[in-house]
């Protein structure tokens, strides 16, 4: 029973989520129990409001949950400081708020602060995960450049970079893959897919690529009808759970090529 | 292989430029010293003429280091207040600190006389003139952190600092309107902004208040740097959002609120030197931009009160007019040239 929970990354308890304004509480989610192991991939899905950034945002201890508890490597999160959980999970968010005046690699080596002294600066070993880190996501040639001359697919590799070089056992990210053309959300994709498998990490993200991410991931959580569903794509398409995500006077789950067709 | 060593260079260019500006700074008013004399009055050594090391040691000397604390000051209060609320545009004097500052300031000169007599001793000590201008800056920065907190959107800041440089006019118009004469004269005065008038003794009270506020910031020098990514990667690093924050108010307003109280409240500064130091320094890491902003501010600093003296005449301008006539169109001449912003 011990071993089982200790290789585990990501365990929730009876998680509900939602926000609170004033006393007034607003449940977007309950009853919400998944399991994440090292080196899966796992994708959150649902329709426009559905709560996948509020379900990502308590996994990360940004929000806090309604109810619930959330365990990473059998810590529980609210009971977590804040320079600890910063060795446990990275993010990469939406937020468009980034300075970039930033070079790559300034913004990659920002990853290393919870390692670093009082006044951030860089030992060896940063160097090392930094160039490291740099070089699993192949932005070694963008490396001095500064983030205002890059592309959104670069930059989003930048910023997968500097999820690495703070090296947890969890990444999570928020829809990684807005902005960018197919090409590139099948790039960044395949690249979180195998991210996840060369260093280990569980990585989890949210994304609107449901048919990329059904061929790709490890493990897919639904948020439909205010709870959360999860488990192998085989196994959600075998259940029939995909079949009603969308309204489906426009769009349905085709099961014999185990994607969304519009009717 | 980071960029702080290809700048670490520069910042020791910046900070030698500090010490030849100054030392220009010393030599040139209404009677010029050669800088050898000044050079050798300063290390101590014998001088051709006494007077000449009367001056330095009373006057010029007081006076350029008030201008290096009030340069390096403002403008590290700049690049914090920039940092911290992710805009280019904000700065002590833009946020209205400066006019929290004069509200403070009023009251201690105009409010004297309102409260009576006995109130007066006590408020025109040279101490409460430096806490009642740091609580007005701090008053205001609060709310303008406050209304930040609620509304999440920059533009709206700066208009809520925009509100309170009125706001506190106002308030200021209305004692000035009760109070005689010479405290309302005492208080324009200030207002113009003057490097020249501290004794060693406020010299000394204004650089106990520069080097708090200065450790500070170079305390916070990490933190700034994770709020580059913005709030939630900050905390995501580890960075204690309110506690930083708070350090960062304490910092601006300390250093802000003290060099407003002894040099009026002096524009421009505090925003564009961190917006020069970038074009010269193009680099977002707080290890680098910290000394260099303090370095820069420091010789803008030193350079407009050497136009302000007016070399080899007997008048000088107020300090307040000249940092933005020098120094606005410089601004605006490097960004319409450079085309970009580096922020």
């Amino acid at each position: 029973m011990k071993a089982e929970i200790s290789n585990t990354v990501l365990k929730t308890l009876n998680l509900s989520i939602g926000y609170r304004k004033k006393n007034v509480v607003n449940n977007v989610a309950s009853d919400i129990n998944i399991e994440i192991k090292p080196g899966e991939l796992v994708a959150v899905i649902g329709v426009n409001g559905a709560g996948k950034s509020t379900l990502l945002k308590t996994l990360s201890g940004i929000t806090q949950p309604i109810d619930g508890e959330v365990f990473i490597n059998e810590l529980k999160l609210s009971k977590t400081e804040p320079d600890k959980l910063a060795k446990q999970i990275s993010l990469v968010l939406t937020e468009q708020n980034i300075s970039k005046n930033l070079s790559v690699i300034e913004l990659v080596a920002l990853g290393r602060q919870p390692y670093t002294n009082w006044i951030g600066s860089l030992t060896r070993k940063d160097l090392k995960k930094i160039m490291n880190a740099i070089q699993l996501v192949n932005i070694e040639n963008i490396k001095n450049k500064k983030c205002n001359e890059l592309s959104d697919g670069q930059f989003q590799k930048v910023l997968i970079a500097r999820a690495l070089a703070q090296e947890t056992s969890m990444i999570i990210l928020d829809e990684p893959t807005t902005h960018l053309d197919l090409y590139h959300k099948a790039y960044v994709l395949k690249l979180l897919q195998n991210l996840s498998k060369e260093t280990n990490k569980a990585i989890i993200f949210a994304s609107h690529e449901i048919n990329l991410a059904l061929q790709l991931c490890d493990k897919l959580v639904i948020i439909k009808d205010k709870k959360a569903l999860s488990g192998t794509p085989a196994e959600l398409i075998q259940s029939d759970a995909l079949d009603d995500l969308f309204p489906e006077h426009l769009i349905h789950f085709d099961k014999k090529t185990s994607s969304f067709k519009i009717k | 292989m980071l960029d702080q060593k290809k700048y670490t260079f520069s910042i020791i260019l910046l900070f030698l430029a500090v010490i030849i500006t100054a030392l220009v700074n010393i030599s040139l008013g209404s009677v010029n010293i050669p800088v050898t004399e000044v050079t050798a009055s300063l290390l101590g050594l014998d001088v051709e003429k006494e007077t000449w090391n009367y001056i330095i040691i009373n006057y010029r000397l007081p006076k350029a280091i008030t201008a290096i604390i009030t340069g390096s000051g403002l403008a590290v209060s700049g690049l914090l207040m920039q940092t911290l609320f992710r805009n280019p545009l904000a700065g002590p004097y833009v946020l209205g600190l400066s006019s929290g500052a004069s509200l403070g300031v009023a009251v201690v000169f105009m409010g004297a006389s309102i409260f009576g007599a006995s109130f007066a001793a006590i408020l025109l000590s040279k101490w409460s003139l430096v806490i009642a201008s740091s609580l007005g800056s701090l008053i205001v920065l609060f709310a303008v952190i406050l209304a930040s907190i609620r509304l999440r959107d920059t533009m709206a800041i700066l208009i809520i600092g925009l509100m309170f440089a009125s706001l506190t006019a106002a308030i200021v118009s209305v004692l000035a309107y009760f109070s005689p004469a010479s405290q309302l004269q005492q208080y324009v005065f200030w207002s113009y902004g003057s490097l020249g008038d501290l004794s060693w003794e406020e010299v000394f009270i204004l650089g106990i208040f520069w080097i708090m506020g200065l450790l500070i910031s170079i305390g916070s020098i990490k933190n700034l740097n994770s709020l580059l990514l913005g709030e939630q990667y900050a905390r995501s690093l580890g960075t204690n959002i309110k506690k930083n924050r708070f350090a960062i108010i304490i910092a601006t307003s300390l250093l802000a609120g003290s060099i407003t109280a002894f040099a009026g409240p002096i524009a421009f500064i505090g925003l564009a030197v961190p917006h020069l130091v970038r074009q010269i320094i193009p680099s977002a890491n707080h290890i680098t931009l910290v000394p260099a902003v303090i370095f820069g501010g420091a010789i803008l600093m030193l350079f407009c009160d050497i136009i302000a003296q007016l070399p080899g005449s007997e008048h000088s301008l107020p300090i307040n007019a000249i940092t933005s006539l020098i120094g606005a169109p410089v601004v605006i001449w490097l960004l319409v040239r450079k085309r970009k912003f580096n922020f």
